[in-house]
Formats: structure tokens, C-alpha cells, sequence
């Protein structure tokens, strides 16, 4: 079989047909390692650990042998790089980690072990997630795979999980890992032409991941179509008494719940999202998922979520406040950069200043004042009661009978690497403004490709579910899937 | 903790606590935050141990050393304990309470960030009431207590240029008790944080041993004329000692006494005790205005637990200091002082009871008191260590209440069995150490004496308080065993006095 | 509201970030507009609402009281800038 094929194939296809011994996972790894390797012009990867992949695919040759396949057995998989991997170098992207092995391996990466995949590396991020384009990365920007018709201008894969999107949309891997925290897996997703799932909050672990906003992060993962994403969510997700937030009950057979009917489903389109500045090719899509929807039988009703339009303003309260905490223990003491000060505040300073990049900083620093003396209560106390009002607005939505909601997932396709002004964080941050409002409620929150812009670029659609109901997303994205004219992947023109 | 409020102060100046400067007398206002170690086999928020004088860093898990992505997930025990006190300080169960992360930035504290309970503590307002002496109880008003990480060691003497840091105390679980502005000397300070101990350890909730940095306390202390405003405080961080305690209070109320006196004005800054110059100094690493930037732990959920929770720990509680003293007097007929004596300590109370039970209350408490105790107090022992068990001398009193022997023989039977060990009725046996109530013997003794010293028998007929002379050299005739009543009477008799 | 630059000073010591000069004025920018893009909550009436304490409806777990972590100095150790005998090593602190 010649080794293209082996390049060409959905998460679901390997893993059958590894199965059916059709070709061994060694086969399969080596043909990923190969295709990393002539793709390093996108800069997906931070690290690559092919002795790791190599020894895992001959374990799981082993197995499969045996008939002992896991559900994931033999699967070559990215690991974005915020989570931690026992002898692997984590980064979070920044400089403050660089040199950082950890002792110890993250619960939602241990379970795609337990389930027989194999690590190919670590991607590329935004630094500690922070970042709509991946461009605030240590390790450089992503190039995403995409380019706009006619033009050969680097475009973002957007971001955080950008190494993690790219990575998939050229066929380095069959599925990833990412996080999302306020779009990172669904902004990135809609720019690649991937799907990629933030499941509720406490679906997936969160010990082992570097930590973000902690009541906002959420793992989850990216891969090329439904079926697979459901797949991979299945082996990621899970009861972890290790994280105090995450919830105690079974995880469902994701992939089972795909091709049943979605007739009589009823599907709220919120008004809210029809903002000023949304680009007509996002607006034609939306309305094409409508129609799509409709088509397989599903009640289309417009419902109102008032409190949207303040998602975005209290998630970059809330988020920098608790960011501003949680990367408090990068200090140049137990582990990472350390910069040599006169005292021991000099060091604290100076190794952090060198260690975190502009964004952070600038988070930190927003952070820092909204919980400082006096400023508590009018930032971020109303921000978390605002957060309970966006939250109230969903439960409303869902009680009045809504199944899920369909939104844009983005305001625009892609854009170019270096486009977006860095004196202006704010047009940079109006990226999440559709994503946002999920991890503000700890809903799910799935993005799927239905077409592309006319640049020939991908555009997503994104389904929000009640808690816990995944399935339902799974089901209707793939409605949406098979009813959308295919965006397909990019070629391969960087080598 | 502030006390600034006027309505706080519920107590009027007691003369004999004032003290005295040049202007006029003054008065000490005191509040404590009183830290103390929960007792666990494991730290608050991870699985490791909380065990005392292991190898740097040893007793330290990923969580407590805030790897990248580790998580804090809460100790049951702690909880239990947290509301076991607060049920023994008689204050208020909050049966919701969330944990807030208090930001800051010090070597020894790995998140940068302490897990504590800010806004709302697992137990409200209670009350400890103290003996000061044994005439005088004071109240004070507990406002809060809470859960909270400890942080870990820098020992700052191994290099001139390096501090070293030992995280192995980083993250075991800490009661912090604040108690009102209600203490008004050094005194009845040292007094309060041994109460609290000694309920802690009825408890069972904390060992209270002050070496091992089990116990400690942050010291509010203000000055101001009796009656009037209330002065500016200083904290006095970190006071390791229930001595060092009382002399932080009195060494900083000195300063502020001076300061005030010379027409300066004090100034609100916290401060460290130096035991070995008996004062307080400013701490150097000061520098700024601490901003804590409380704020909800994300990682953790609210704390809650229902009524059943609480009642099924009530139940369970052991009896207090209070309590069981107010028993003691009631059913062993105990002076105040006796019985407060006794139950300080939850051991030596057991032991007491175990020798009271059935016998005299008060023989019991005179024994355990004096002999006992002050044996102790010689060897420096521990009740728990004592070589006479309270069996044993329950069984030398009963040989003393049976007629058996004297009371002095007892003291020497007492000091046998605590050297010696053995049981006391046997040892009585073996070596005839029974009283003499034989009038024969004790008779041909006095008659022997009273032959043997004619101009003593003169004496005493003069001057009849040389009798005592008489028992004496009976009883050394007869090895202290007579009977002295018996020998008293003989001689009394014999000599016509 | 908006930040002056010693308030951006105050907050870059408190959040231990070195700052120079020249980065105060821009910083101090970039903050000012972020507080103008979060200024419209403001407006939003939150009177009688429960500020959001956990997003899923839950109760905190707690474990049991066993020694089961720990003992681990390399591990905790290994990958500190600069260790001892098992200790971590920082400039010196004055207390």
C-alpha cells in the first residue's frame, strides 16, 4: 500500500483497518513521523517524539496481534503542548517552561495511552493558551495548511489549539488534543476546516494540564470529521478524582449515538449573534446550517440570549483574574526559567518578565488589577454574576424546549499571520466572541465545517447542548456534515 | 483581623491590669490568630504525609510542590476536625464555606498563592471561657475559624547568599482561630492559647506541641487609656511559644507605651518577636502594602455538608475541660482550683478518675495533685509516662483507707512502686510494712522509750507539747508503723499528761 | 475606569513583572483600552444575583485521609534551576 494512503485516512478508517491487519501501526506511525517531518515550514509541533511514537505503534502492533486492540489502538495523535507528559518536555508555549519535564502524565493523555494511540509530539499554542492565532507562541507561529485561494500569504490556524488544528488539517496526525478556555479548539477548528468539541465543564480532567482560567479550561479534541471526534472524546473523557471539578458520571458510547434521527430536535437560533461587522459569507452559512437542520426535520425557533453581547467583556475579567493567579507559581524556583536577581523579588522579576511574552503579561497585568484592593467587587464579582446571567439566559433557552443552538463559530474566516494589530488586543479578542459564551455557561460546544468563504477558505458552524449532552452535538453536526458541500484539506504545498 | 469597632470592646479596664507610665496608667488590647495544626495523617489539599522531621522536600507531592496542572482535592478528616473544634469553642457551624486563594509571592509558598477561607469560614462566632487564676474567669469571643495551607521552610542560615526551602509543611492543614480584642493582658493571653490547646487536644484535633510548630499565633496588640479610643494595632507574626506569647505582648506594649508618651504615634505595621533581646522589631520584608487579591478558588467547589453531618460529630464529642470540671466538683466534692487543675490535661484527668472511682474524690485529687504531679514535675515526665499507674495507686490509697498502712508508709510505699514497680498490697506483705495496731507492741515500745529518757518524761510532764518528741522516737522504734493514734494515746496516758 | 502609569507600576510589582520605563507608557494603553472594552458591564443590572460559584451544578468531593503521595525528592526536585540536598535553593530572603 503506498504510503500517501496512509496519510489520506480518518481516525475511524486506521483504527478498522489496523484491525484487519491491513497495515501495521508501525506503518501508520512512520507515515505520520514522515509527513511531520516534510511539514516542519508550519512549525505544528514543538517537539516531536518519534522514539515514543515508534515503540508505542510496536506495543500496539503487539497488541492488536493478540487481539487486544483498545479503542484507540495504534492511532498516531499530536498532544497539544498544555499537557503535561511524563519525560516529555511541556512548554505551555513560553519560555518559562523551557527545559520543564514533568514527572507525571495528564489524566486525559493517560487515557489515549490506555486506549492503545500513539504520541507522535507535542503541538504548538498560543503561549499558556492565551491567543486567538497561535502567533503569541515562544516557539514562533503556526502556518496554517489553508491558504486563500490564488494567494501563497500565511494565514493563521487560529489559536490556542493552533499546532493542534493545523496538525490535523495537513494530515500529520489523525486526531489531536487541545483545550479551550474561551475558543481554542472551536476558533481553530473553523479556520482549519476540522471539527473539534469543548465538552461541559468537568466532562474531561483537568489534572496534568497547565492551567489557563480553571473554571473556564476545558480539554477536548480536534480531528478531520464527526465520527472521529466522537471517538477520540470518548477515550478523553471521564471521571478523575484527582480534579475536584470534574463530574462523577459514565461516559456514553459517543460514536453509537451517530445517524440517529434528528427529527423533532428543536434547534434555537439566537438573535444575538447577528452582530455588526459579521462578514456575508458567515451570515449565508448560518442561514444554509438552518435550512439544513430543517431539511432532516428539526424545529428551527429563534430564541433570545439577552446577556451575550457581555460575554466577552466578563470572560477577559474573569479569565485574566484567575490566569493572573494560576501562573503565579512560574517563579524561577521548583522549575522553568529562572533569570539571576540581586534579592529574591529582583529574580521573581526578572525571570518572569523574560519568561512570559507580551500577551501574558499583559493578561497578568489586567488580572492582577481587577482582584487588586478596591477594584474586587466592580470587576470581577460582577463579572462572575454577569457569567450566572449568560448561564441563566441558556437555561432558559433549554427549558423553553431547545435541544441546541446553532451559531457561527468565528466573525470571519481566517486571517494572515502579523494582520491583526498588537497595540489593539481587542480586535485580536472579538475572534471568541461566538465561543465565549459557552465556557462562560460550562456548556458543550462543537464546530464543524459547512463550507467555505469565498476565498476559498474554511467557515464552521457551531452547535451549543445542554450539560452533558454531547451526543446530541455529535448527531447534528454530522446532519450537517453530509448535507454541507465538502470543504475537504488543503494540499499539501508545503512539501 | 481588625478590632476597631467600638462595639467590639465588651470589657471595662480591671485596675490590676493597667500598666503604669509616665502619663498615667495604659491598657493593653489583645486579639490572637491562633494557628494550629490539624491533626491528619495527610495534607488538606494532597496525599502526602503530614509527618514532622522528615528529609527536605520528602513529605512533598507534585500538588504541594504546584507542579504545572496539579490540583487540590480536599481532605475529609480536616473537615471533620475544623467543625469538631468549632462545636468546642460552642460557635457557629457554617455549613456552607468556600475556599479563597490569598495571592502572594514567597519562596516557601509554591502556588503563589495560600488556600485559605476568606469570606466564608467553615465556623463563625463562639467563645472560650479561661481561667486566668483560680479565682478569675475571663471570656473570649472566638470571631472565625477557618482552614488553610501551611507554607513550607526557608532555613536562611546555610549560605550567605542562599536561602534554603523545604516544602515538606507546605500544604498541612492549619485552624486558624480568631478570637476578638478581648484580652487585656499578657496573662490572660497565655491563659487563652492554653485553654484552646487543652480543648484541641480534648478534641483530639490538635496536638498542640509548640516545638514541633504545632501552635502558633499571630499577636494583635494596641495601647490606650483606660475607657478610652482604641489605639493603633501592631501584629507581632508568628509566635512560636505560649511564653514567648506573653512576653511579645508586654515587650510591644512597652514600645507603643514609650512611643506614645514621647508624643510619637504608632505606627500599623506587622513585626517579629526576638526572644533572645526580649523585644519586637519591624519586619524588613515589608516593603509594600500587601493586596492579597482574595478570590474564590476555582479548583475547588463550595464546601457543604447538612445538619446530620454536624450531629453525627456532636455526638461523638469527647467531654470538655468545662465540663468535666464542673463534674469533678459536683461529684468529687473538688475545689475549683483542684479541679481545674486536674482537667487541663485530658491524660491526667483519666488518670484522676481512674484513681478517684469509688474512692475519697479528694484523697484522690490531694494524691494526684501533690505526689503524682510533683513526682513528675522532678523527672520531668509526661502522665503518660508515669511509672505508678492509676491502679496502682488506687490501691495505695485503699491500703491507707483500710488502716493498712500510714500515710507516711504510703509516701515510701508510693516511691517504692515508682522506682520499683510491683504491686502495692504485695509489697506491703513482703516487707512488713503493715501498721502496728498491736497496744502490746506499741506499748513495750513507749514503755522501753519512756525507761530509757527519765528527764524527757520531765519535760513533757512540764511542757506537754514535747510529746511529740515521744511519737517520734516511737515510730522510729517501731518503723513508722505504729498506728499514731494508738502510739499517741499510750503515751499520753503512760506519762500522765 | 482607566489606569495612570504608577498604577501600572504598582500592579506590574504586585504581578513581580520587571517593567523598564519604556514599557509603562504602551502598557498602560493596551490596559486602558481593555478596561474601555469591559467598561459596558457597567450598565448591566446585577442587583440581587448570585455571583457564579461553580459552572456545573456539583458538590465538592472530598477524599479520605490516607497517605498515599509524596516521598518523592528527585522527582519534586528534578527539575528545579538550583537544589541542594534535596532542597530548593533561592536567592537569600530577609524576613
Amino acid at each position: 500500500m503506498a504510503k500517501l494512503d496512509l496519510n489520506n485516512l480518518t481516525l475511524a478508517g486506521a483504527r478498522d483497518s489496523l484491525r484487519a491487519r491491513d497495515y501495521s501501526a508501525q506503518e501508520l506511525t512512520e507515515a505520520h513521523l514522515e509527513a511531520m517531518e516534510k511539514a516542519r515550514a508550519l512549525n505544528a509541533f514543538i517537539v516531536e517524539t518519534p522514539e515514543q511514537a515508534r515503540a508505542m505503534a510496536k506495543a500496539a502492533d503487539a497488541r492488536l496481534a493478540k487481539g487486544e486492540a483498545g479503542p484507540l489502538e495504534g492511532i498516531p495523535l499530536g498532544i497539544k503542548d498544555l499537557y503535561c507528559t511524563q519525560g516529555v518536555a511541556t512548554t505551555a508555549g513560553s519560555h518559562i517552561l523551557e527545559g520543564f519535564v514533568p514527572q507525571y502524565e495528564s489524566t486525559v493523555s493517560s487515557q489515549l495511552w490506555r486506549d492503545g494511540a500513539v504520541m507522535l509530539g507535542k503541538l504548538n499554542l498560543d503561549e499558556f493558551a492565551m491567543g486567538s492565532s497561535n502567533e503569541t507562541s515562544h516557539f514562533g507561529a503556526v502556518t496554517s495548511p489553508w491558504r486563500r485561494q490564488g494567494s501563497n500569504v500565511a494565514l493563521v490556524p487560529g489559536g490556542s489549539s493552533g499546532g493542534s488544528a493545523a496538525a490535523v488539517a495537513a494530515r500529520l496526525c489523525l486526531g489531536a488534543t487541545a483545550t479551550d478556555t474561551g475558543g481554542s479548539i472551536r476558533q481553530p477548528a473553523a479556520f482549519t476546516g476540522t471539527v473539534g468539541i469543548k465538552p461541559t465543564y468537568g466532562r474531561c480532567s483537568r489534572w496534568g494540564i497547565v492551567a489557563f482560567a480553571s473554571s473556564l479550561d476545558q480539554a477536548g479534541p480536534i480531528a478531520r470529521n464527526v465520527r472521529d471526534t466522537a471517538i477520540l472524546l470518548r477515550s478523553m473523557a471521564g471521571f478523575d478524582p484527582k480534579d475536584s471539578t470534574s463530574v462523577d458520571r459514565p461516559v456514553p458510547d459517543y460514536e453509537a449515538a451517530l445517524g440517529s434521527s434528528i427529527k423533532g430536535k428543536t434547534i434555537g437560533i439566537p438573535k444575538e449573534y447577528r452582530v455588526d461587522g459579521m462578514s456575508p459569507d458567515i451570515e449565508a452559512l448560518w442561514q444554509q446550517g438552518i435550512a439544513w437542520l430543517r431539511a432532516a426535520g428539526a424545529n428551527i425557533v429563534d430564541i433570545t440570549l439577552p446577556h451575550t453581547a457581555h460575554a466577552l467583556p466578563a470572560y477577559y475579567i474573569v479569565a485574566p483574574a484567575e490566569a493572573s493567579s494560576n501562573l503565579a507559581r512560574y517563579d524561577g524556583v521548583r522549575y522553568g526559567l529562572r533569570e539571576q536577581g540581586r534579592d529574591i523579588v529582583d529574580m521573581y522579576e526578572k525571570t518572569r518578565a523574560a519568561g512570559f511574552g507580551k500577551e501574558v503579561r499583559r493578561r497578568i497585568m489586567i488580572g492582577t488589577y481587577v482582584l487588586s484592593a478596591g477594584y474586587y467587587d466592580a470587576y470581577y464579582l460582577r463579572a462572575q454574576k454577569i457569567r450566572t446571567l449568560i448561564k441563566r439566559d441558556f437555561e432558559q433557552a433549554f427549558a423553553a424546549g431547545v435541544d441546541a443552538i446553532l451559531t457561527p463559530a468565528t466573525p470571519s474566516a481566517a486571517f494572515g499571520i502579523g494582520e491583526k494589530s498588537d497595540a489593539d488586543p481587542i480586535e485580536m479578542y472579538l475572534n471568541d466572541v461566538f465561543t465565549v459564551t459557552v465556557n462562560m455557561a460550562g456548556l458543550p460546544g462543537l464546530v464543524v465545517p459547512a463550507g467555505l468563504s469565498a476565498e476559498g477558505l474554511p467557515l464552521g458552524l457551531q452547535l451549543i447542548g445542554r450539560p452533558f449532552e454531547e451526543e446530541t452535538l455529535f448527531t447534528l453536526a454530522q446532519v450537517i456534515e453530509e448535507a454541507a458541500p465538502k470543504v475537504g484539506l488543503p494540499e499539501a504545498w508545503w512539501g | 483581623m481588625t478590632h476597631a469597632a467600638a462595639p467590639l470592646d465588651i470589657r471595662t479596664a480591671d485596675p490590676k491590669k493597667l500598666i503604669a507610665g509616665a502619663t498615667g496608667d495604659w491598657e493593653i488590647i489583645c486579639g490572637l490568630e491562633v494557628h494550629a495544626q490539624v491533626t491528619s495523617q495527610s495534607k488538606l489539599f494532597s496525599g502526602a504525609s503530614t509527618g514532622f522531621g522528615a528529609e527536605a522536600n520528602s513529605h512533598v507531592s507534585l500538588v504541594d510542590a504546584a507542579m504545572p496542572g496539579m490540583l487540590p482535592v480536599l481532605n475529609e478528616e480536616c473537615v471533620r476536625q475544623a467543625v469538631r473544634t468549632g462545636l468546642g469553642l460552642k460557635a457557629e457551624i457554617n455549613k456552607r464555606s468556600t475556599f479563597d486563594r490569598k495571592n502572594y509571592f514567597y519562596p516557601d509558598l509554591p502556588q503563589g498563592y495560600q488556600i485559605s477561607q476568606f469570606k466564608s469560614p467553615i465556623v463563625g462566632e463562639g467563645e472560650v471561657v479561661v481561667d486566668v487564676t483560680p479565682s478569675e474567669q475571663i471570656k473570649v469571643r472566638i470571631e472565625r475559624l477557618h482552614l488553610e495551607q501551611d507554607a513550607g521552610k526557608s532555613l536562611h542560615d546555610q549560605s550567605p547568599t542562599l536561602s534554603f526551602v523545604d516544602l515538606n509543611r507546605s500544604g498541612v492543614a492549619l485552624m486558624e482561630i480568631v478570637s476578638k480584642p478581648d484580652i487585656r493582658s499578657a496573662d490572660e493571653a497565655r491563659a487563652y492559647v492554653t485553654k484552646l490547646r487543652s480543648i484541641m487536644r480534648y478534641l483530639g484535633t490538635c496536638d498542640g506541641n509548640m516545638e514541633e510548630g504545632s501552635l502558633r499565633a499571630d499577636v494583635n496588640v494596641s495601647v490606650r487609656k483606660p475607657g478610652g479610643a482604641l489605639g493603633t494595632r501592631c501584629e507581632i507574626k508568628n509566635v512560636n511559644s505560649i511564653r514567648f506569647i506573653g512576653q511579645a505582648i508586654d515587650a510591644e506594649a512597652r514600645r507603643q507605651i514609650a512611643i506614645l508618651e514621647d508624643g510619637g504615634a504608632i505606627v500599623q505595621e506587622t513585626r517579629l518577636f526576638d526572644p533572645a533581646r526580649g523585644e519586637t522589631r519591624a519586619m524588613r520584608s515589608k516593603e509594600e502594602a500587601h493586596d492579597y487579591r482574595y478570590f474564590p478558588d476555582p479548583d475547588l467547589l463550595p464546601l457543604e455538608f447538612d445538619d446530620a453531618f454536624i450531629a453525627a460529630l456532636r455526638d461523638k464529642l469527647p467531654e470538655l475541660p468545662d465540663a468535666k470540671k464542673a463534674r469533678f466538683m459536683a461529684d468529687y466534692g473538688l475545689t475549683s482550683y483542684d479541679a481545674g487543675v486536674l482537667v487541663a490535661e485530658r491524660e491526667a484527668a483519666d488518670y484522676f478518675e481512674a484513681v478517684a472511682r469509688g474512692r475519697d474524690g479528694k484523697l484522690a485529687a490531694n494524691w494526684v495533685i501533690n505526689e503524682l504531679f510533683g513526682r513528675l514535675n522532678k523527672e520531668g515526665l509526661d502522665i503518660v509516662h508515669a511509672p505508678v499507674s492509676a491502679a496502682s495507686l488506687g490501691a495505695i490509697i485503699d491500703l491507707i483507707g483500710s488502716g493498712a498502712i500510714s500515710g507516711k508508709i504510703a509516701k515510701d510505699l508510693f516511691e517504692i512502686v515508682w522506682t520499683e514497680g510491683g504491686d502495692p498490697a504485695k509489697i506491703v506483705a513482703e516487707r512488713g510494712l503493715q501498721q502496728v495496731t498491736d497496744t502490746g507492741a506499741i506499748s513495750a515500745a513507749v514503755d522501753a522509750i519512756i525507761a530509757a529518757n527519765p528527764d524527757k518524761v520531765a519535760q513533757a510532764q512540764a511542757k506537754p507539747t514535747m510529746l511529740g518528741w515521744f511519737v517520734g522516737q516511737v515510730m522510729k522504734q517501731t518503723g513508722g508503723k505504729a498506728n499514731p493514734q494508738s502510739v499517741n494515746e499510750l503515751l499520753k496516758q503512760k506519762l500522765g499528761i | 475606569m482607566s489606569v495612570d502609569q504608577a498604577t501600572v507600576r504598582r500592579i506590574a510589582r504586585l504581578a513581580r513583572l520587571s517593567l523598564s520605563e519604556a514599557d509603562v507608557a504602551p502598557l498602560q494603553g493596551e490596559l486602558n483600552a481593555i478596561l474601555k472594552f469591559v467598561e459596558a458591564l457597567e450598565s448591566v443590572d446585577v442587583d440581587g444575583i448570585e455571583p457564579m460559584t461553580s459552572v456545573m451544578p456539583m458538590k465538592l468531593r472530598l477524599r479520605a485521609d490516607v497517605v498515599n503521595d509524596g516521598e518523592n525528592v528527585a522527582g519534586v526536585t528534578k527539575n528545579a534551576p538550583q537544589s541542594e540536598d534535596g532542597f530548593f535553593l533561592v536567592p537569600k530572603v530577609v524576613e
